[in-house]
Protein backbone atom coordinates (compact mmCIF):
# COMPACT_ATOMS: atom_id res chain seq x y z
CA UNK A 1 0.00 0.00 0.00
CA UNK A 2 2.89 2.34 -0.68
CA UNK A 3 1.77 5.87 -1.45
CA UNK A 4 3.14 6.33 -4.95
CA UNK A 5 3.91 9.82 -6.09
CA UNK A 6 3.53 10.25 -9.82
CA UNK A 7 5.06 13.13 -11.71
CA UNK A 8 2.35 15.81 -11.24
CA UNK A 9 2.26 15.20 -7.47
CA UNK A 10 6.05 15.52 -7.23
CA UNK A 11 5.88 18.69 -9.30
CA UNK A 12 3.31 20.22 -6.94
CA UNK A 13 5.44 19.28 -3.91
CA UNK A 14 8.54 20.85 -5.43
CA UNK A 15 6.49 23.85 -6.48
CA UNK A 16 5.22 24.23 -2.93
CA UNK A 17 8.74 24.22 -1.50
CA UNK A 18 9.98 26.56 -4.25
CA UNK A 19 7.17 29.06 -3.67
CA UNK A 20 7.83 28.94 0.07
CA UNK A 21 11.48 29.77 -0.58
CA UNK A 22 10.52 32.48 -3.08
CA UNK A 23 8.07 34.01 -0.61
CA UNK A 24 10.78 34.06 2.06
CA UNK A 25 13.22 35.68 -0.40
CA UNK A 26 10.71 38.35 -1.51
CA UNK A 27 9.70 39.14 2.08
CA UNK A 28 13.38 39.59 2.92
CA UNK A 29 13.88 41.91 -0.06
CA UNK A 30 10.81 44.08 0.33
CA UNK A 31 10.54 43.99 4.13
CA UNK A 32 6.80 43.24 3.94
CA UNK A 33 7.01 41.51 7.32
CA UNK A 34 9.27 42.93 10.00
CA UNK A 35 12.78 41.45 9.65
CA UNK A 36 12.60 40.91 13.39
CA UNK A 37 10.02 38.21 12.73
CA UNK A 38 11.12 36.91 9.31
CA UNK A 39 14.76 37.81 8.66
CA UNK A 40 16.04 37.82 5.06
CA UNK A 41 17.34 34.52 3.73
CA UNK A 42 20.90 35.78 3.18
CA UNK A 43 21.11 36.98 6.78
CA UNK A 44 20.08 33.54 8.03
CA UNK A 45 22.66 31.90 5.78
CA UNK A 46 25.40 34.23 7.06
CA UNK A 47 24.30 33.59 10.64
CA UNK A 48 24.39 29.85 9.97
CA UNK A 49 27.96 30.02 8.60
CA UNK A 50 29.07 32.12 11.57
CA UNK A 51 27.28 29.80 13.99
CA UNK A 52 28.88 26.60 12.72
CA UNK A 53 32.34 28.08 13.24
CA UNK A 54 31.83 28.79 16.93
CA UNK A 55 32.75 26.36 19.71
CA UNK A 56 29.51 27.32 21.41
CA UNK A 57 27.56 25.66 18.60
CA UNK A 58 29.32 22.32 18.92
CA UNK A 59 29.20 22.26 22.69
CA UNK A 60 25.45 23.00 22.64
CA UNK A 61 24.88 20.22 20.09
CA UNK A 62 27.01 17.83 22.14
CA UNK A 63 25.08 18.65 25.33
CA UNK A 64 21.73 18.09 23.65
CA UNK A 65 22.80 14.85 21.96
CA UNK A 66 24.19 13.48 25.21
CA UNK A 67 21.00 14.46 27.05
CA UNK A 68 18.83 12.77 24.42
CA UNK A 69 21.06 9.67 24.46
CA UNK A 70 20.92 9.30 28.23
CA UNK A 71 17.17 9.99 28.40
CA UNK A 72 16.42 7.50 25.63
CA UNK A 73 18.71 4.89 27.17
CA UNK A 74 16.89 5.12 30.49
CA UNK A 75 13.49 5.10 28.79
CA UNK A 76 14.27 2.01 26.68
CA UNK A 77 15.83 0.02 29.53
CA UNK A 78 13.12 0.78 32.08
CA UNK A 79 10.25 0.66 29.58
CA UNK A 80 11.13 -2.72 28.10
CA UNK A 81 12.07 -4.21 31.49
CA UNK A 82 8.89 -3.06 33.22
CA UNK A 83 6.80 -4.03 30.21
CA UNK A 84 8.33 -7.51 30.33
CA UNK A 85 7.88 -7.91 34.08
CA UNK A 86 4.27 -6.72 33.99
CA UNK A 87 3.29 -9.23 31.31
CA UNK A 88 4.78 -12.20 33.25
CA UNK A 89 1.32 -12.80 34.62
CA UNK A 90 -2.04 -12.16 33.05
CA UNK A 91 -3.43 -10.90 36.35
CA UNK A 92 -0.56 -8.43 36.81
CA UNK A 93 -1.17 -7.14 33.29
CA UNK A 94 -4.84 -6.56 34.05
CA UNK A 95 -3.98 -4.75 37.26
CA UNK A 96 -1.08 -2.59 36.14
CA UNK A 97 -1.66 -1.79 32.47
CA UNK A 98 -4.51 0.69 33.20
CA UNK A 99 -2.31 2.43 35.79
CA UNK A 100 0.47 2.95 33.25
CA UNK A 101 -1.88 4.08 30.47
CA UNK A 102 -3.78 6.27 32.95
CA UNK A 103 -0.59 8.13 33.83
CA UNK A 104 0.17 8.53 30.13
CA UNK A 105 -3.16 10.38 29.68
CA UNK A 106 -1.87 13.24 31.86
CA UNK A 107 0.47 15.60 30.00
CA UNK A 108 3.84 15.11 31.72
CA UNK A 109 4.74 18.67 30.74
CA UNK A 110 2.58 19.74 33.69
CA UNK A 111 5.17 18.19 35.99
CA UNK A 112 8.08 19.96 34.33
CA UNK A 113 8.51 22.47 37.20
CA UNK A 114 8.85 19.47 39.54
CA UNK A 115 11.67 18.07 37.44
CA UNK A 116 13.46 21.41 37.69
CA UNK A 117 12.81 21.47 41.43
CA UNK A 118 14.14 17.94 41.96
CA UNK A 119 17.00 17.75 39.44
CA UNK A 120 18.12 21.36 39.06
CA UNK A 121 18.33 23.50 35.97
CA UNK A 122 21.19 21.56 34.34
CA UNK A 123 20.96 18.65 31.87
CA UNK A 124 19.93 16.18 34.62
CA UNK A 125 16.37 17.56 34.74
CA UNK A 126 16.04 17.21 30.95
CA UNK A 127 17.35 13.65 31.10
CA UNK A 128 14.70 12.81 33.71
CA UNK A 129 11.96 14.67 31.81
CA UNK A 130 12.83 13.09 28.45
CA UNK A 131 13.13 9.65 30.05
CA UNK A 132 9.75 10.01 31.80
CA UNK A 133 8.09 11.04 28.52
CA UNK A 134 9.78 8.31 26.49
CA UNK A 135 9.10 5.60 29.08
CA UNK A 136 5.33 5.42 28.61
CA UNK A 137 4.98 4.62 24.89
CA UNK A 138 7.80 2.08 25.18
CA UNK A 139 6.35 0.37 28.26
CA UNK A 140 2.79 0.42 26.89
CA UNK A 141 3.83 -1.00 23.53
CA UNK A 142 5.98 -3.67 25.20
CA UNK A 143 2.99 -4.67 27.32
CA UNK A 144 0.67 -4.64 24.31
CA UNK A 145 3.15 -6.60 22.21
CA UNK A 146 3.95 -9.29 24.77
CA UNK A 147 0.40 -9.66 26.13
CA UNK A 148 -1.02 -9.77 22.60
CA UNK A 149 0.93 -12.86 21.56
CA UNK A 150 -1.49 -15.61 20.62
CA UNK A 151 -1.76 -18.04 23.58
CA UNK A 152 -1.96 -20.97 21.17
CA UNK A 153 1.57 -20.33 19.95
CA UNK A 154 2.89 -20.31 23.51
CA UNK A 155 0.97 -23.43 24.47
CA UNK A 156 2.12 -25.20 21.33
CA UNK A 157 5.76 -24.27 21.99
CA UNK A 158 5.51 -25.43 25.58
CA UNK A 159 3.73 -28.68 24.77
CA UNK A 160 6.40 -29.45 22.20
CA UNK A 161 8.94 -29.18 25.00
CA UNK A 162 10.57 -25.80 24.38
CA UNK A 163 12.34 -24.34 27.42
CA UNK A 164 11.10 -21.05 28.81
CA UNK A 165 14.12 -19.23 27.37
CA UNK A 166 13.58 -20.98 24.06
CA UNK A 167 9.94 -19.91 24.09
CA UNK A 168 11.01 -16.34 24.70
CA UNK A 169 13.73 -16.44 22.06
CA UNK A 170 11.77 -18.14 19.28
CA UNK A 171 8.09 -17.40 19.96
CA UNK A 172 7.37 -14.58 22.39
CA UNK A 173 10.02 -12.11 21.25
CA UNK A 174 9.60 -12.43 17.46
CA UNK A 175 5.80 -12.24 17.80
CA UNK A 176 5.89 -9.12 19.98
CA UNK A 177 8.78 -7.43 18.20
CA UNK A 178 6.92 -5.29 15.61
CA UNK A 179 4.72 -3.70 18.28
CA UNK A 180 7.71 -3.09 20.60
CA UNK A 181 9.62 -1.56 17.69
CA UNK A 182 6.78 0.92 17.11
CA UNK A 183 6.99 1.88 20.78
CA UNK A 184 10.75 2.36 20.53
CA UNK A 185 10.35 4.66 17.54
CA UNK A 186 7.57 6.76 19.08
CA UNK A 187 9.53 6.87 22.33
CA UNK A 188 12.59 8.16 20.53
CA UNK A 189 10.85 11.08 18.86
CA UNK A 190 8.99 11.97 22.04
CA UNK A 191 12.32 11.92 23.88
CA UNK A 192 13.88 14.13 21.21
CA UNK A 193 11.07 16.68 21.29
CA UNK A 194 10.77 16.77 25.08
CA UNK A 195 14.52 17.25 25.65
CA UNK A 196 14.49 20.17 23.21
CA UNK A 197 11.31 21.49 24.83
CA UNK A 198 12.76 21.24 28.31
CA UNK A 199 15.86 23.09 27.15
CA UNK A 200 13.78 25.83 25.56
CA UNK A 201 11.60 26.36 28.63
CA UNK A 202 14.18 26.32 31.36
CA UNK A 203 17.85 25.47 30.99
CA UNK A 204 21.38 26.82 31.00
CA UNK A 205 22.80 24.99 27.98
CA UNK A 206 21.90 23.00 24.90
CA UNK A 207 20.24 23.66 21.56
CA UNK A 208 16.81 24.59 22.93
CA UNK A 209 18.35 27.12 25.30
CA UNK A 210 20.28 28.70 22.42
CA UNK A 211 17.12 29.12 20.35
CA UNK A 212 15.35 30.80 23.27
CA UNK A 213 18.43 32.94 23.95
CA UNK A 214 18.63 34.12 20.33
CA UNK A 215 14.96 35.09 20.53
CA UNK A 216 15.44 36.94 23.82
CA UNK A 217 18.44 38.82 22.43
CA UNK A 218 16.42 39.77 19.34
CA UNK A 219 18.77 37.99 16.95
CA UNK A 220 16.21 36.41 14.59
CA UNK A 221 18.80 35.41 11.97
CA UNK A 222 20.68 33.29 14.50
CA UNK A 223 17.43 31.83 15.83
CA UNK A 224 16.36 30.84 12.32
CA UNK A 225 19.78 29.29 11.70
CA UNK A 226 19.32 27.14 14.83
CA UNK A 227 15.77 26.23 13.82
CA UNK A 228 16.98 25.14 10.38
CA UNK A 229 19.64 22.96 12.02
CA UNK A 230 17.05 21.25 14.27
CA UNK A 231 14.52 20.73 11.47
CA UNK A 232 17.19 19.23 9.22
CA UNK A 233 18.32 16.95 12.05
CA UNK A 234 14.76 15.87 12.83
CA UNK A 235 14.00 15.05 9.20
CA UNK A 236 17.30 13.19 8.78
CA UNK A 237 16.64 11.18 11.96
CA UNK A 238 13.13 10.41 10.74
CA UNK A 239 14.48 8.99 7.50
CA UNK A 240 17.25 7.10 9.28
CA UNK A 241 14.90 5.57 11.85
CA UNK A 242 12.39 4.40 9.27
CA UNK A 243 15.25 2.85 7.27
CA UNK A 244 16.56 1.01 10.35
CA UNK A 245 13.02 -0.04 11.22
CA UNK A 246 12.36 -1.47 7.76
CA UNK A 247 15.63 -3.38 7.94
CA UNK A 248 14.76 -4.80 11.36
CA UNK A 249 11.26 -5.75 10.29
CA UNK A 250 12.74 -7.89 7.54
CA UNK A 251 14.74 -9.75 10.15
CA UNK B 1 1.77 13.20 23.01
CA UNK B 2 0.19 9.82 22.75
CA UNK B 3 1.14 8.88 19.25
CA UNK B 4 0.37 5.27 20.08
CA UNK B 5 -3.17 5.77 18.89
CA UNK B 6 -2.22 6.61 15.35
CA UNK B 7 0.45 4.86 13.51
CA UNK B 8 1.99 6.18 10.36
CA UNK B 9 3.15 3.55 7.91
CA UNK B 10 4.10 4.52 4.39
CA UNK B 11 2.23 7.75 4.80
CA UNK B 12 -0.98 5.93 5.62
CA UNK B 13 -2.41 6.28 9.05
CA UNK B 14 -3.98 3.30 10.71
CA UNK B 15 -6.14 3.97 13.71
CA UNK B 16 -5.40 1.50 16.47
CA UNK B 17 -8.19 0.50 18.75
CA UNK B 18 -7.70 -0.39 22.40
CA UNK B 19 -6.64 -4.02 22.69
CA UNK B 20 -9.32 -6.49 23.72
CA UNK B 21 -7.26 -8.83 25.83
CA UNK B 22 -7.39 -6.67 28.97
CA UNK B 23 -10.52 -8.04 30.58
CA UNK B 24 -11.48 -6.05 33.63
CA UNK B 25 -12.14 -8.52 36.40
CA UNK B 26 -13.45 -7.37 39.75
CA UNK B 27 -10.35 -8.69 41.56
CA UNK B 28 -8.09 -6.79 39.19
CA UNK B 29 -9.99 -3.55 39.78
CA UNK B 30 -9.77 -3.89 43.58
CA UNK B 31 -6.12 -4.90 43.50
CA UNK B 32 -5.44 -1.82 41.39
CA UNK B 33 -7.26 0.44 43.84
CA UNK B 34 -5.33 -1.09 46.72
CA UNK B 35 -2.02 -0.55 44.92
CA UNK B 36 -2.81 3.13 44.28
CA UNK B 37 -3.96 3.58 47.89
CA UNK B 38 -0.84 1.82 49.19
CA UNK B 39 1.38 4.05 47.06
CA UNK B 40 -0.31 7.17 48.49
CA UNK B 41 0.13 5.90 52.07
CA UNK B 42 3.80 5.09 51.43
CA UNK B 43 4.28 8.55 49.88
CA UNK B 44 2.70 10.16 52.96
CA UNK B 45 4.83 8.17 55.42
CA UNK B 46 8.05 8.61 53.45
CA UNK B 47 7.70 12.40 53.02
CA UNK B 48 6.82 12.85 56.70
CA UNK B 49 9.75 10.80 57.95
CA UNK B 50 12.55 11.23 55.45
CA UNK B 51 11.50 13.57 52.65
CA UNK B 52 12.96 17.00 51.99
CA UNK B 53 10.06 19.34 52.75
CA UNK B 54 11.37 21.94 50.30
CA UNK B 55 11.01 19.54 47.38
CA UNK B 56 8.24 17.03 48.05
CA UNK B 57 5.02 17.45 49.97
CA UNK B 58 2.95 14.63 51.53
CA UNK B 59 -0.48 14.02 49.93
CA UNK B 60 -2.37 15.29 52.97
CA UNK B 61 -0.76 18.74 52.84
CA UNK B 62 -1.27 18.85 49.06
CA UNK B 63 -5.01 18.39 49.58
CA UNK B 64 -4.94 21.05 52.28
CA UNK B 65 -3.03 23.41 49.96
CA UNK B 66 -5.59 22.77 47.22
CA UNK B 67 -8.31 24.34 49.35
CA UNK B 68 -6.29 26.89 51.34
CA UNK B 69 -3.98 28.21 48.60
CA UNK B 70 -5.28 27.28 45.16
CA UNK B 71 -9.07 27.34 45.12
CA UNK B 72 -9.42 30.21 47.58
CA UNK B 73 -7.04 32.50 45.69
CA UNK B 74 -8.93 34.52 43.07
CA UNK B 75 -5.75 35.16 41.05
CA UNK B 76 -4.97 31.44 40.75
CA UNK B 77 -8.61 30.59 40.00
CA UNK B 78 -8.44 33.20 37.25
CA UNK B 79 -5.21 31.65 35.91
CA UNK B 80 -6.82 28.20 35.74
CA UNK B 81 -9.87 29.63 33.94
CA UNK B 82 -7.55 31.46 31.53
CA UNK B 83 -5.72 28.23 30.71
CA UNK B 84 -9.04 26.46 30.19
CA UNK B 85 -10.14 29.26 27.87
CA UNK B 86 -6.87 29.04 25.90
CA UNK B 87 -7.19 25.26 25.51
CA UNK B 88 -10.84 25.43 24.40
CA UNK B 89 -10.21 28.24 21.88
CA UNK B 90 -7.13 26.53 20.43
CA UNK B 91 -9.00 23.22 20.21
CA UNK B 92 -12.02 24.78 18.48
CA UNK B 93 -9.73 26.47 15.95
CA UNK B 94 -7.82 23.22 15.39
CA UNK B 95 -11.05 21.29 14.73
CA UNK B 96 -12.43 23.82 12.23
CA UNK B 97 -9.19 24.35 10.32
CA UNK B 98 -8.06 20.72 10.54
CA UNK B 99 -11.38 19.36 9.28
CA UNK B 100 -11.63 21.91 6.45
CA UNK B 101 -8.06 21.39 5.28
CA UNK B 102 -8.34 17.62 5.67
CA UNK B 103 -11.49 17.50 3.54
CA UNK B 104 -9.86 19.74 0.92
CA UNK B 105 -6.65 17.70 0.76
CA UNK B 106 -8.36 14.32 0.89
CA UNK B 107 -11.05 15.10 -1.67
CA UNK B 108 -9.08 14.23 -4.81
CA UNK B 109 -6.28 11.80 -5.52
CA UNK B 110 -3.99 14.47 -6.91
CA UNK B 111 -4.31 16.85 -3.98
CA UNK B 112 -3.78 14.04 -1.49
CA UNK B 113 -0.71 12.65 -3.21
CA UNK B 114 0.87 16.05 -3.65
CA UNK B 115 -0.02 17.82 -0.42
CA UNK B 116 -0.26 15.02 2.17
CA UNK B 117 3.51 14.34 2.17
CA UNK B 118 4.06 18.07 2.81
CA UNK B 119 1.70 17.87 5.79
CA UNK B 120 3.47 14.77 7.15
CA UNK B 121 6.80 16.53 6.71
CA UNK B 122 5.58 19.49 8.78
CA UNK B 123 4.09 17.10 11.34
CA UNK B 124 7.51 15.48 11.85
CA UNK B 125 9.17 18.73 12.98
CA UNK B 126 9.47 19.10 16.76
CA UNK B 127 7.33 22.22 17.03
CA UNK B 128 8.62 23.23 20.43
CA UNK B 129 11.68 24.83 18.81
CA UNK B 130 9.31 27.35 17.20
CA UNK B 131 7.99 28.42 20.61
CA UNK B 132 10.23 31.54 20.85
CA UNK B 133 9.01 32.52 17.38
CA UNK B 134 5.37 32.30 18.53
CA UNK B 135 6.19 34.56 21.46
CA UNK B 136 7.89 37.03 19.10
CA UNK B 137 4.88 37.00 16.79
CA UNK B 138 1.99 36.91 19.26
CA UNK B 139 3.40 38.50 22.40
CA UNK B 140 3.38 37.06 25.89
CA UNK B 141 -0.40 37.13 26.35
CA UNK B 142 -3.02 34.42 25.70
CA UNK B 143 -2.77 34.84 21.90
CA UNK B 144 0.61 33.09 21.76
CA UNK B 145 -0.70 30.20 23.89
CA UNK B 146 -3.78 29.78 21.69
CA UNK B 147 -1.67 29.93 18.52
CA UNK B 148 0.84 27.41 19.86
CA UNK B 149 -1.87 25.07 21.10
CA UNK B 150 -3.59 25.35 17.72
CA UNK B 151 -0.38 24.54 15.84
CA UNK B 152 -0.03 21.38 17.93
CA UNK B 153 -3.68 20.38 17.70
CA UNK B 154 -4.38 20.93 14.03
CA UNK B 155 -2.07 18.24 12.63
CA UNK B 156 -3.57 15.12 14.24
CA UNK B 157 -7.04 16.11 13.00
CA UNK B 158 -5.84 16.99 9.52
CA UNK B 159 -3.84 13.77 9.16
CA UNK B 160 -6.62 11.55 10.49
CA UNK B 161 -9.30 13.15 8.31
CA UNK B 162 -7.20 12.58 5.18
CA UNK B 163 -6.39 9.02 6.29
CA UNK B 164 -10.02 8.34 7.15
CA UNK B 165 -11.18 9.43 3.72
CA UNK B 166 -8.61 7.17 2.16
CA UNK B 167 -9.36 4.12 4.28
CA UNK B 168 -12.93 3.68 3.09
CA UNK B 169 -13.29 0.19 1.62
CA UNK B 170 -13.10 0.70 -2.18
CA UNK B 171 -15.71 -2.06 -2.53
CA UNK B 172 -18.34 0.16 -0.85
CA UNK B 173 -17.46 3.04 -3.16
CA UNK B 174 -17.72 0.78 -6.19
CA UNK B 175 -21.01 -0.65 -4.99
CA UNK B 176 -22.46 2.82 -4.36
CA UNK B 177 -21.30 4.02 -7.76
CA UNK B 178 -22.63 0.98 -9.60
CA UNK B 179 -25.98 1.46 -7.90
CA UNK B 180 -26.09 4.96 -9.34
CA UNK B 181 -25.14 7.14 -6.37
CA UNK B 182 -24.06 10.66 -7.14
CA UNK B 183 -20.75 12.06 -5.90
CA UNK B 184 -22.48 14.08 -3.18
CA UNK B 185 -24.44 10.97 -2.09
CA UNK B 186 -21.22 8.98 -1.83
CA UNK B 187 -19.53 11.61 0.31
CA UNK B 188 -22.55 11.98 2.59
CA UNK B 189 -23.57 8.35 2.96
CA UNK B 190 -20.38 6.33 2.45
CA UNK B 191 -17.23 8.39 3.03
CA UNK B 192 -18.51 10.40 5.97
CA UNK B 193 -19.79 7.58 8.21
CA UNK B 194 -16.60 5.62 7.64
CA UNK B 195 -14.44 8.62 8.38
CA UNK B 196 -15.99 9.14 11.81
CA UNK B 197 -13.81 6.60 13.68
CA UNK B 198 -10.59 7.97 12.26
CA UNK B 199 -11.77 11.55 12.79
CA UNK B 200 -12.42 10.90 16.47
CA UNK B 201 -9.00 9.30 16.89
CA UNK B 202 -7.70 12.60 15.54
CA UNK B 203 -9.92 14.58 17.91
CA UNK B 204 -8.66 12.63 20.92
CA UNK B 205 -5.03 12.97 19.90
CA UNK B 206 -5.59 16.64 19.12
CA UNK B 207 -6.92 17.31 22.62
CA UNK B 208 -3.75 15.85 24.15
CA UNK B 209 -1.55 17.84 21.77
CA UNK B 210 -3.46 21.11 22.24
CA UNK B 211 -3.08 20.78 26.00
CA UNK B 212 0.61 20.08 25.53
CA UNK B 213 1.06 23.14 23.32
CA UNK B 214 -0.81 25.48 25.66
CA UNK B 215 1.05 24.22 28.74
CA UNK B 216 4.43 24.45 27.01
CA UNK B 217 3.71 28.04 26.01
CA UNK B 218 2.44 28.81 29.52
CA UNK B 219 5.61 27.43 31.09
CA UNK B 220 7.88 29.20 28.59
CA UNK B 221 6.69 32.71 29.33
CA UNK B 222 3.63 33.87 31.17
CA UNK B 223 2.77 36.84 33.35
CA UNK B 224 -0.63 35.83 34.68
CA UNK B 225 -1.47 32.27 33.67
CA UNK B 226 -0.84 28.92 35.27
CA UNK B 227 2.75 28.93 34.07
CA UNK B 228 3.48 31.99 36.16
CA UNK B 229 2.21 30.39 39.35
CA UNK B 230 3.95 27.03 38.80
CA UNK B 231 7.22 28.91 38.31
CA UNK B 232 6.54 31.01 41.40
CA UNK B 233 5.89 27.98 43.63
CA UNK B 234 8.84 26.03 42.21
CA UNK B 235 11.25 28.92 42.67
CA UNK B 236 10.13 29.62 46.24
CA UNK B 237 10.43 25.92 47.16
CA UNK B 238 6.80 25.66 48.14
CA UNK B 239 5.90 22.16 46.92
CA UNK B 240 2.43 21.68 48.45
CA UNK B 241 0.60 24.36 46.40
CA UNK B 242 2.73 23.43 43.37
CA UNK B 243 1.57 19.79 43.54
CA UNK B 244 -1.99 20.97 44.17
CA UNK B 245 -1.97 23.26 41.12
CA UNK B 246 -0.45 20.56 38.93
CA UNK B 247 -3.02 18.09 40.24
CA UNK B 248 -5.85 20.49 39.41
CA UNK B 249 -4.56 20.85 35.86
CA UNK B 250 -4.13 17.08 35.54
CA UNK B 251 -7.76 16.59 36.58
CA UNK B 252 -8.76 19.25 34.04
CA UNK B 253 -6.80 17.37 31.36
CA UNK B 254 -8.46 14.06 32.23
CA UNK B 255 -11.88 15.76 32.28
CA UNK B 256 -11.40 17.27 28.82
CA UNK B 257 -10.24 13.91 27.47
CA UNK B 258 -13.29 12.20 28.95
CA UNK B 259 -15.62 14.73 27.29
CA UNK B 260 -14.07 13.95 23.89
CA UNK B 261 -14.41 10.22 24.59
CA UNK B 262 -18.07 10.57 25.58
CA UNK B 263 -18.82 12.48 22.36
CA UNK B 264 -16.95 9.80 20.43
CA UNK B 265 -19.03 7.01 21.99
CA UNK B 266 -22.18 8.92 21.15
CA UNK B 267 -21.24 9.28 17.48
CA UNK B 268 -19.77 5.85 16.84
CA UNK B 269 -22.67 3.98 18.45
CA UNK B 270 -24.10 3.05 15.07
CA UNK B 271 -21.11 0.79 14.49
CA UNK B 272 -22.31 -1.61 17.18
CA UNK B 273 -25.39 -2.57 15.23
CA UNK B 274 -24.40 -1.68 11.68
CA UNK B 275 -23.68 -4.78 9.60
Amino acid sequence: MKETSPLPARAIQLGFLASLMAAWFIIGRTGAISPLFVPPMEAVWRAFIALVQTDQFWSAVATTLRTIGEAYGIAVTSGVLIGYLVTRSRFLTQVLEPIVSGFFAIPITLFFPLFILLFGIGPASKVAYGAAYGFFPIALNTIAGLAGVNRNYLNAARSMGLSSFGTFRHVLFPAAFPVILTGLRIGFFICFASVLGGETISSVSGVGRNIALAAELMEPARMYAWIVVVIATALALNTLVSMVENRMRLY
Amino acid sequence: MSLTQTEMLDGRVIARHPPKYFAHGVTAVWTRRLIVLGALVLWEIWTRLAGNSELIAPPSSIVRALFSDILSDAAIRGAIMLTLFEVVSAYALAIVVGLAMGLAIGSTNLSRRSLFPVVLLLYAIPQVILLPLFTLGFGIGPAAKIAFGFSHGVFPILVNVVAGMRNVNPLYLKAARSMGARRSDIIRNVTFPHMVASFFTGLRLSMTMTLLGVILAELYVSTAGVGYFTKLFAETFDPAPLFALIGTLAIMAIGLNEIVRAVERRFTRWKDWAP
